[in-house]
């Protein structure tokens, strides 16, 4: 048989006719289905490994619940989430104002549950011999948008320091990262000096900094442990000395203001889905085991049993 | 030195540079392709291809990754073939010269630029809100589809142009009407063109990551999509996902997934080139 250019065309044509009149019977059919149970999560790449872990693991006790995560970015799932497209929302920092008014708007209450932290380590280059610690002040006169084209050299920060240019590396504007560095450091948040080198995927921070004798960067704890031996962690003092961030310093809180807490936010439309209580549960009882494991340092028991117990009160109807 | 050989020594100057610049480009491929199978080969079994994504990087895979890759492809080649050549057709063939026609062929040519994060844009409030497809397989494909379809068109139009105007002539001498002519004689002659635009475009749609993240799609899910109005996530967003993550592993697991990636795309230029020489060969005139 000769299959001939046209008679393909005939046929892409004809499924392309089938194709849509099939899709309007096939949305009907997702629409009844919810009942078997899906849960859709979207938000942060930061939060993602945390829930993509639970998620895997909640399939081994209700394989029958579709969970699925995406990676929109905090803001991106907050204006999902605001429009009742999804039913969790992973956040690496706290909902905004305006994005909680949304909510408001469409009549979605939600909860805000803390899962675990991630600390915002400062690094420099292994070469780097002459420091040991920054000041909370040093890297707001580094980072604040005043001192774009005017704080250069290293001997602007510390006089002790060498009369030679640094270069800043940091997370692009869009990532949670770096809304929670800038208010941290500059007081506002989204607010710096904008002549660094930014990228989303840390990992090229990582590589960057290790290349460039003079660079200086921030990112989250995890990346510097995969990138230990090649890179030189500082200490960042808040006024009470230089703190080294570590597991231990950012769990008890001397490791500030650096180190944030992340989070997941659960719409009460979500909650009367099945499948979601029993969800948030799971994710709230195995965090201690699965948090580290993908990098990140749980909060403690007690605490996780307080979201727990806060969460259950969202769900039960005064 | 005289003219002449000034002129003798420019052209064998310029074959030179045309080396230089053919084989850098060769060059630079292979110093990639190369890197990423040292990093990414090992890694490749049958595991890989028929796991579930995990948080564990060894027992990680790409099977929900590729079936989505392979439904958005079949997909957006339903929607954008007819459409696009069509169009081309009409465009060439029927459509009249005048400013109108001007306008049009000037703002196809220039959709064919515009970054394809806008189509995401226009594909997430058509496709996933105002028509209410979510973030589904079909709202990916017609996003996908309006990204390529200008892509499809131009191909369409250029291969009918290059056919010869004295085939059209004949046909009409011989009374077939514009219909027949268009699809007995033309169509055959230039389909060799068409299906290369059509391949080249659809390797572009595959290789997208920016317009379906926007639109919604996802980077966990643990299962095949089985309709149209299923969630998915496609092979870029996976490779995306674990480039970015800190543990090396993860970083080996998408070279991993570039190369198949790269398979992919490889396999549809050859069924292009293969198509078309059996096509090409059955036209003489």
């Amino acid at each position: 048989m000769k299959l001939h250019f046209r008679s393909y065309l005939l046929i892409a044509f004809t499924l392309f006719l089938l194709n849509s009149c099939g899709s309007k019977q096939a949305s009907e059919q997702t629409a009844t289905s919810a009942i078997a149970g899906e849960i859709k999560i979207d938000g942060s790449s930061t939060v993602y490994p945390i829930t993509e872990a639970v998620a895997e693991e909640f399939r081994t006790e209700q394989p029958n619940v579709k969970v699925t995560v995406g990676i929109s970015g905090t803001g991106g799932g907050f204006k999902k989430f605001g429009r009742g497209e999804i039913d969790i929302n992973d956040a690496s920092r706290p909902i905004k104002e305006k994005e909680d008014s949304v909510c408001a708007a469409n009549n979605i209450k939600h909860i805000q549950l803390k899962v675990a932290f991630d600390g915002l380590v400062v690094v420099v280059n292994k070469e780097n011999s002459f420091i040991d610690h920054f000041t909370v002040e040093e890297l707001k006169k580094i980072w604040e948008p005043g001192a774009q084209g005017k704080i250069t050299k290293w001997n602007q920060i510390r006089s002790s320091w060498p009369n030679e240019e640094f270069h800043l590396y940091g997370p692009g504007t869009a990532s949670g990262t770096y809304d929670y560095f800038t208010e941290a450091i500059v007081g506002k948040s989204g607010s710096s000096r904008s002549d660094y080198t930014a990228s989303e995927d840390d990992n090229v921070l990582v590589q960057g900094i290790t290349g460039d004798k003079n660079g200086i960067g921030f990112f989250g704890l995890a990346y510097y442990e995969e990138n230990k031996d090649k890179l030189k962690l500082v200490g960042v003092d808040n006024g009470k000395g230089s703190v080294m961030p570590s597991i231990e310093t950012v769990k008890n809180g001397t490791y500030a203001p650096l180190a944030r807490p992340v989070f997941i936010y659960v719409s009460d439309a979500a909650v009367k889905k099945s499948g979601v209580s029993e969800f948030i549960a799971f994710y709230l009882n195995n965090a201690t085991t699965l948090v580290p494991e993908v990098g990140y340092i749980p909060l403690n028991n007690e605490e996780y049993q307080n979201e727990l117990a806060k969460f259950k009160s969202f769900t039960t109807p005064q | 030195m005289n003219k002449i050989q000034r002129n003798r020594l420019v052209d064998s100057g310029f074959k030179y540079v045309g080396i230089f610049c053919t084989f850098f480009g060769i060059v630079m491929l292979l110093i990639f392709i190369g890197n990423i199978l040292a990093d990414g080969l090992s890694r490749i079994d049958w595991d890989f291809l028929t796991n579930l994504p995990s948080r564990r990087a060894a027992k990680a895979g790409i099977l929900t990754a590729w079936t989505g890759t392979a439904w958005i492809l079949g997909l957006t080649a339903i929607i954008s073939i007819p459409l696009g050549v069509a169009a081309g057709i009409y465009l060439q063939e029927y459509g009249k010269k005048n400013r109108l026609a001007y306008i049009i062929e000037l703002n196809i040519a220039n959709l064919a630029g515009v970054p394809s994060i806008i189509y995401g844009l226009l594909g997430l409030e058509i496709f996933v809100r105002v028509l209410h497809f979510g973030g589904s397989l079909l709202a990916g494909a017609f996003t996908l589809a309006l990204l390529i379809l200008p892509i499809i068109i131009v191909a369409t139009r250029e291969a009918l142009k290059a056919v010869p105007n004295s085939l059209r002539e004949a046909s009409y001498g011989m009374g077939a009407t514009k219909w027949q002519t268009i699809w007995d004689q033309i169509l055959p002659a230039a389909s060799g063109g068409i299906l290369t635009g059509i391949i080249l475009a659809l390797s572009r749609a595959v290789g997208e990551t920016a317009p379906l993240i926007v639109i919604g799609a996802l980077a966990y899910v643990p299962f095949v999509p089985t309709t149209p109005m299923d969630e998915f996530t496609v092979l870029p967003i996976q490779i995306f996902n674990w480039v970015s993550r800190p543990q090396a592993d993860f970083l080996v697991n998408g070279a991993a997934a570039i190369i198949i990636l790269l398979i992919l795309t490889f396999i549809m230029n050859g069924v292009a080139v293969y198509l078309r020489n059996k096509w090409q060969k059955k036209i003489s005139w």
